[in-house]
């Protein structure tokens, strides 16, 4: 494979076999504290707080050099100073002057992100001053010599027994820190004559309020309190995108913060501090002297913001979004490679988890961010758990677009329309290309079927495929039929009188070349329930150049879609698809790809096979017209996509109604999404992601059909579980009565 | 009985393992003798009527004072019913420091001054905001961290709260 890809299989089995565990148990906990935090305080609610919070976020990068402004003559009007740093450099030197002026040689410091980002500590230490980190995680991986592997908890992937392990060699304790009722206390006692004795605290600021000059901070620990209240001098430093107007507009993310990081309704401590604060200082070497040490220094404050890369964010309308970013962690918690292996496999050198990628291709760059940028499969579960909105997967998409042109300025992956491996070139490229090429492929595949499933099932061209493409030979390839889909469709006659409805069925890649099967179980069943049923003329839906980064190919895919659809739209046909992946492109990436109007048609006019039936069914379609279930069991998978969108249920529903008793799996994700799982050096990963959900299956698959609403999953507990997987609409043809 | 406000309060307080005692304005003096653990320090109440100038504890510590304290007791001005939050001020008493440093925070709270919920709070804090008072901490059950591998309460701030709820006049 190429050099390029850092992150290699080696890498990643390594950390399967250290961090996995106790990163799956956190993130996993963590999400699901979620998901009942959001039930509990109810979806409408929680949607009209994030709705809220985007809105702000998007008002506030729009105005904020008016903010940083107001900021600065607020701060200044209380008695504090305001620092603009351009970037690492720039703050660290700032704050190093601070620390001179004031003759300190020690620090206490809070958990901050902001300050990883620049290396405070280091530039600090090499300046003779002793650095403490008082987060219990952060000490943690201060004394471990580490980088945090997740935004929240930068602990998170050690265990209570190696804390131990390491506190024991680090310390030397004189009895063994053998709880963590022990070692907290140990850390408390430890930390707090740090705390004590520090010459300044620095915290980083979760929101700033331009208005009032205050900070507020997010901790349930009560380290945060005490490094702004204890050392006279009181550093915060945040990123400038942290503004926000006032106390007013801090409630949403008041009520946000902690669901989505860790479902708390609220964190221990929100403190909104504007200091210098009323709270007198405290003089230690007074120790008996009444009223703290009845002492009368000052308190003094330093608000240092940083740029660092984010005002070019701001200009840059594919980045913008990550600037409205407020560290929650709950991409991460949500995103099924990360529960597997962690931000020290999917993060750059400060932030972690899905949108990492976004934050390192603007402060750091496009080099660091494409060390972990292909870890995000596009899967976007990541979409619904993000409390400001950020489309995060479309963030990954542009980066990786973008580390395409970047590595070859020639790119254009228009012109590769056509491909065949050739090998002289190789590299990631090429892989890229045939993956995004995969309609190419189908259709080159289809047409010499069944040689070519013959061929490329051979040992040589698998090894051949693995050498020059990274397709891992573990993993079986889809077969090609002969016959697609759209050509069974049009020589078939088929005459429903009077129809409820007119569908225009769109044969995505796979159903069409692939899983013909489920294609015209699809036709049949819609046929059965009183709709009409065409099968167009319709290209692949870019799906596959988008996830590679090909987004100039996505485009044109898209445009070559909306021209075929359009017609049947405006004949009054309705949309159905069978595989939700293409869906979601419909729905969410089109957006991008199309013009508004555009997009809006075919978004609305479109719905997922399952979902329709349902509305058929609701509109008075006979149920009578489907075999039932009579009581079988099902184990029903759905797709990534198809939850993000909220359309899960209707399957569910659906099998029901029909008399079949279903099984739902609860994982985020089954591990394959799409090219992912072919790749050699992602195979571990992918299995260990897949394992989750065939944990759950494995108990009822004897008894139970297995259904998966899409390929990729489909493919995963094909090769996982037991082979014969079939999607749900399978199950409703006419044809098994 | 217990009006429906007290109630609700005192039941997000369970569900916080935070304990709680109701008291009359009458009855404050002995309810704060009774809960806390001596030594304790304080930070005077922000109220007319309460005072902890008659109780055993010690207002305007010493550092020695404070750092020897079992039990730290303020006065809070806003409690959210729905949460069981009450908000700590950074006063000139001392407020933060005596709610922070001793392993038990015993907070004084005001019927007539429990918000109903977070949005309510924040109206609260708005009108506090533009009067100028401006560092408040809002502090929900005792401090805690994941991040030694089980949860654990007390970390750098108090492994107790209790609350003391004032009543107001029927
Ligand atoms: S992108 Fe969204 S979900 Fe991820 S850390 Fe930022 S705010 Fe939280």
């Amino acid at each position: 494979m190429s050099e390029s890809t850092k992150l290699d299989a080696d890498r990643i089995r390594t950390l399967l076999e250290t961090e996995s565990a106790e990163i799956k148990e956190n993130t996993r906990l963590f999400n699901a504290e979620r998901y009942d935090a959001v039930e509990a305080v109810g979806a409408e609610a929680h949607e009209g707080y994030r709705d809220r919070a985007r809105e702000i976020k998007e008002d506030a990068i729009e105005r904020l050099p008016e903010l940083i402004h107001q900021t600065r003559s607020a701060v200044e009007a209380n008695g504090g100073t305001v620092y603009v740093a351009d970037d690492a450099a720039d703050a660290n030197r700032y704050v190093s002057e601070v620390l001179d002026d004031e003759g300190a040689d020690s620090v206490v410091k809070s958990k901050s992100m902001t300050t990883e980002e620049i290396d405070l500590n280091e530039a600090l230490e090499a300046n003779d001053v002793d650095v403490w980190e008082t987060d219990l995680g952060e000490f943690v991986i201060q004394v471990a010599e580490e980088a945090p592997s997740h935004i929240v908890g930068p602990s998170l992937h050690k265990s209570r027994e190696e804390i131990t392990e390491l506190f024991e060699r680090e310390f030397d304790p004189d009895e063994s820190l053998d709880s963590a009722q022990k070692l907290t206390a140990f850390a408390r006692e430890y930390l707090g004559e740090r705390i004590d004795d520090a010459d300044v605290g620095i915290t980083g600021a979760n929101f700033v309020m331009a208005e009032s000059g205050s900070i507020a901070l997010v901790t349930n620990e009560g380290n945060a309190r005490k490094c702004a209240s204890i050392p006279d001098t009181h550093v915060a430093v945040a990123g400038i995108e942290k503004i926000i107007p006032s106390v007013a507009e801090l409630e949403p993310f008041a009520e946000l913060i902690s669901r989505s990081a860790t479902g708390q309704d609220i964190p221990q401590y929100l403190s909104l501090l504007t200091p210098p604060v009323d709270t007198p200082t405290i003089d230690f070497d007074r120790e008996d002297e009444p009223a703290f040490g009845g002492g009368d220094a000052e308190r003094d404050f330093h608000l240092v913001l940083i740029d660092n890369g984010r005002r070019a964010m701001r200009q840059d309308d594919e980045l913008r979004e990550t600037l409205y970013c407020i560290r929650c962690g709950a991409c991460a918690n949500s995103c099924a490679n990360f529960q597997s292996v962690g931000g020290h496999a999917f993060g750059g050198e400060t932030y972690t988890g899905g949108i990492a990628t976004g934050w390192e291709a603007g402060i750091e760059g496009l080099d660091v961010a494409e060390e972990f940028n292909d870890l995000c499969t596009g899967c976007s579960r990541c979409v619904n758990a993000c409390p400001v909105k950020i489309d995060i997967p479309w963030i990954n998409t542009v980066v990786r677009d973008r580390i395409n042109r970047g590595k070859d300025p020639g790119f254009d992956d228009l012109l590769v329309d056509g491909l065949v491996p050739d090998e002289e070139e190789s590299g990631t490229p090429l892989r890229k290309r045939f993956f995004g090429n995969f309609e190419t492929v189908a259709k080159l595949g289809s047409a010499t079927a069944p040689v070519s499933n013959a061929v490329a099932g051979t040992g040589a061209a698998r090894t051949a495929m693995e050498s020059v493409l990274g397709i891992d030979a573990r993993r079986d390839l889809p077969e090609f039929e002969r016959t697609t889909l759209r050509d069974w469709a049009q020589a078939r006659d088929t005459a429903v009188e009077d129809p409820m409805r007119r569908v225009a069925l769109y044969p995505d890649l796979y159903t069409n070349y692939v899983q013909t099967e489920r294609g015209k179980a699809a036709v049949r069943v819609l046929e059965a329930l009183g709709c009409e049923v065409v099968v167009p003329d319709a290209g692949g839906s870019g799906r596959a150049p988008l996830s590679q980064g090909m987004i100039a190919t996505a485009e044109e895919k898209a445009e070559g879609v909306a021209e075929s659809l359009l017609p049947y739209l405006d004949a009054g046909y309705d949309v159905v698809v069978v595989e939700p992946s293409d869906l979601a492109m419909f729905q969410r990436e089109y957006e991008k790809l199309l013009p508004a109007e555009t997009h809006e048609r075919i978004a609305e006019g479109s719905y997922e096979v399952m979902e329709f039936v349902y509305g058929l069914l609701e509109n008075g379609a006979e149920l009578d017209a489907l075999p039932g279930g009579e009581g079988d069991g099902v184990a029903y998978h759905s797709h990534c996509q198809q939850r993000t969108l909220g359309l899960e249920e209707y399957t569910k529903i659906v099998l029901e109604r029909l008399g079949y008793d279903v099984l739902t799996s609860d994982v985020e994700c089954c591990g394959m999404a799409g090219s992912f799982g072919y790749k050699s050096e992602y195979y571990d990963l992918s299995v260990d992601v897949g394992q989750s959900l065939v944990d759950q299956f494995e108990p009822a698959a004897d008894e139970r059909t297995v259904v998966a609403s899409g390929t990729s999953c489909m493919e995963q507990l094909d090769s996982l579980l037991a082979p014969g997987t079939r999607h749900p609409v399978e199950l409703l043809d006419p044809v098994r009565r | 009985m217990e009006t429906g406000t007290i109630q609700e309060f005192q039941q997000s307080l369970s569900s916080l393992d935070t304990a709680s005692t109701v008291v009359s304005a009458d009855e404050f003096e002995a309810g704060i003798a009774d809960v806390i653990e001596t030594p304790a320090v304080g930070a005077e109440l922000p109220f007319d009527d309460l005072s902890l100038s008659e109780t055993p504890v010690t207002l305007d510590p010493s550092p020695a004072q404070l750092r020897g304290a079992t039990t730290g007791v303020t006065g809070s001005r806003m409690g959210i019913t729905s949460l069981g939050t009450v908000a700590v001020e950074s006063r000139e008493e001392g407020d933060e420091f005596v709610a922070l440093y001793p392993e038990r925070h015993v907070a004084v709270v005001r019927e007539r001054d429990l918000e109903a919920d977070l949005s309510d709070a924040f109206g609260w804090l708005r009108n506090e905001f533009e009067a100028g008072r401006q560092s408040f901490i809002l502090a929900t059950g005792p401090s805690s961290t994941g991040d030694m591998g089980a949860l654990v309460q007390g970390v750098h701030g108090p492994e107790h709260v209790h609350i003391v709820i004032v009543r107001d006049n029927e």
